[in-house]
């Protein structure tokens, strides 16, 4: 393991002299002062270096490996979003300034609206929402605004057991009550059924498309008008729309409000939390409720509208997480109309490549066609003990990130595989081959060594049980 | 898998003890094996109405959260403290000291559509 800088710090050659003769005229109440050092770690500059560069080693990335995590979208980076929105004209602005002094920001923001609106045939869109289950939220705030303003109590939202997590969350911390509904095993929805649970209090449905097992709802014209014709919305979840850019459009399918995760479909950073983006496209009549400000175009100026007294209000300071939208932009820009529907396309035919190799050897709960990602279920073919989580632990042995494990909860021992659109065929074969060796060979005949696994990472298998009950959060 | 004879159950792998108008509820030996190890265990308040099968309890292990059913319609009124924590005796014992709550329910006629044991072992 990498030593702590505070570990690392030394009492004698300091790395940087401190100048302790400035003078600071500024008066600080005695009992505000600090009379204890400041207790800086103590480190020579070379030693500094290699510690930051020792550290980013020990990164799994996707510029180290491949990084197969399904639903999660691990999309490469294109360099060229990182450099343009490194250029001074965006970095050195401050959220403070006057609107007129930060046209083009405006600007870029209003066009990136006009290709999303294109792009999913939406009409509207906000780019404040700083993620995807934020994106959920504020589209859980409109339609509970919009059923409000029509006089209409409904207080239900429909969520298919193959949804994200994310989506009975959102529902619920926007007070709704949630109705699971039973999908079947390639995680579609049978419009029957949903008429079952359809009441006059139902809301709206939410629906990812294509789902979480990767297939694509056939059946999505008639929901929308079994939806509609009970007065309730059709929502999108955007996490897949990876998979269908520039076949067809959220918009033309019937859904009246969604949001988009720009890290899956246009190519920003998977931030570990960091910054995200999870704009919110809704249908003229919901562009009321859209939060404030609105960026607006106004003869020959681009205006930050406050003036919108059917909004939700503002979900989050300023307007938006601006490197992230303008590294989205960069993409849509580079990519153009024939490159965007070009992703999607090799996304699926990536999956399906995989797909087509392991669906003879491994059950596959959804069928042997996917879109963009597929579930395999090897549960049968695990004896002494093996489970889901010692193939994906030997994966990482193998100089793979394991894939997803475990979802969607409806397939048993689930491995979720996501490929994305910029591997190679030698990638993708290389991978597939560990894959087929740790699950067909060594879970049955070395089935210690999963057991064991990982033995060539930094930290060997942690103990998952211990961390949760037990956690210790603090360094000593 | 340990299934005892003279519980109820459901489709959704809770057992029910049924004791006059009150049943005893808990998840079954099948269900704490697929949850995985338990790590943290949320239930309602004291004295909250329920439906059968609205979802009751949380309970979140390593490997994802899971919604445990209100077998019988009524109000709850003991939930079992002491698993609060040390979720693990969910794992240890699901049919004793890992039980979860109990709920004094309102119509006998739902404990018809709760299944018998031989019933819940074709299940699974």
């Amino acid at each position: 393991m990498e030593k702590l800088l505070n570990e690392l710090s030394t009492e004698c050659c300091p790395a940087y002299n401190l100048d302790s003769d400035i003078e600071i005229d500024v008066q600080v109440p005695e009992n505000l002062k600090r009379n204890l050092s400041l207790g800086l770690p103590n480190v020579a500059e070379s030693d500094l270096l290699r510690h930051f560069t020792n550290l980013s080693r020990k990164n799994y990335a996707l510029s180290t490996t491949f990084y197969p995590l399904g639903s999660c979208t691990m999309k490469y980076n294109p360099l060229v979003n990182e450099r343009i929105a490194k250029f001074d004209n965006f970095t050195k602005l401050h959220p403070y300034q006057d609107s007129k002094t930060i046209q083009g920001v405006l600007e870029i923001m209003y066009n990136l609206e006009k290709d999303l609106c294109e792009i999913s045939g939406m009409d509207c869109f906000s780019l404040q929402q700083a993620a995807g289950a934020h994106g959920e939220f504020a589209s859980l705030l409109i339609i509970a605004k919009y059923f409000k303003s029509i006089k209409q109590k409904r207080t239900k939202i429909i969520v298919p057991d193959s949804a994200h997590g994310t989506n009975p969350a959102s529902a619920a911390f926007a007070g709704f009550d949630i109705v699971p509904l039973k999908s079947e095993s390639d995680g579609s929805i049978v419009p029957e059924k949903l008429k079952e649970i359809l009441t006059p209090e139902t809301a709206a449905i939410m629906l990812t498309v294509p789902n979480t097992l990767g297939t694509f709802e056939k059946n999505i014209l008639e929901i929308s008008k079994i939806i509609h014709k009970n007065g309730s919305l059709l929502y999108y979840d955007g996490a897949n729309l990876n998979a269908v850019m520039g076949m067809v459009r959220p918009g033309d399918m019937g859904f009246d409000i969604m949001h988009i995760n720009l890290h899956k479909t246009f190519s920003t950073p998977h931030g570990g939390g960091g910054p995200g983006s999870g704009p919110v496209g809704v249908k003229a009549f919901l562009e009321p409720f859209l939060p404030v400000p609105k960026i607006e175009s106004k003869g020959n100026e681009f205006i930050l509208n406050y003036e919108k007294p059917e909004s939700i209000g503002k979900l989050k300071a300023f307007v938006g997480n601006f490197p992230v939208i303008l590294k989205a932009y960069v993409y849509i820009k580079s990519l153009g109309a024939k490159g965007l529907k070009n992703v999607s396309e090799q996304a699926v035919l990536n999956a399906n490549y995989m797909l087509a190799r392991l669906k003879d050897k491994i059950d596959v709960p959804a069928g042997c066609r996917c879109m963009h990602e597929f579930v395999l279920a090897p549960k049968a073919l695990f004896k002494n003990a093996v489970r889901t989580l010692d193939v994906a632990k030997r994966l990482l042995d193998c100089g793979y990130y394991a894939p997803t494990v475990y979802f969607p909860l409806i397939v048993e021992e689930a491995i979720m595989i996501e490929p994305t659109e910029t591997e190679s065929k030698e990638t993708l074969d290389t991978f597939v081959d560990a894959l087929i060796k740790i699950i067909l060979e060594e879970a049955s005949l070395e089935p210690q060594k999963l057991k064991d696994a990982p033995i060539s990472t930094a930290v060997g298998r942690l103990n998952e049980v211990e961390a949760a009950r037990n956690p210790i959060l603090k360094w000593k | 898998m340990n299934i005892p004879e003279d519980l109820k159950y459901t489709k959704t792998h809770e057992w029910v003890k049924i004791d006059g108008n009150k049943a005893k509820v808990g998840i079954t030996d099948f269900a704490q094996h697929e949850i995985t190890d338990i790590v943290h265990i949320e239930f309602p308040e004291i004295g909250k109405q329920v439906k059968k099968e609205q979802p009751v309890v949380v309970i979140e292990s390593v490997k994802s959260a899971f919604d445990i059913y209100a077998p019988l319609s009524g109000k709850i009124i003991n939930i079992n403290n002491d698993i609060l924590e040390s979720p693990e005796v969910v794992n240890r014992s699901p049919y004793g000291e890992g039980y979860l709550f109990t709920v004094e329910f309102y119509d006998e006629k739902e404990i018809e559509s709760l299944l018998s044991a031989d019933d819940y072992k074709k299940l699974i």
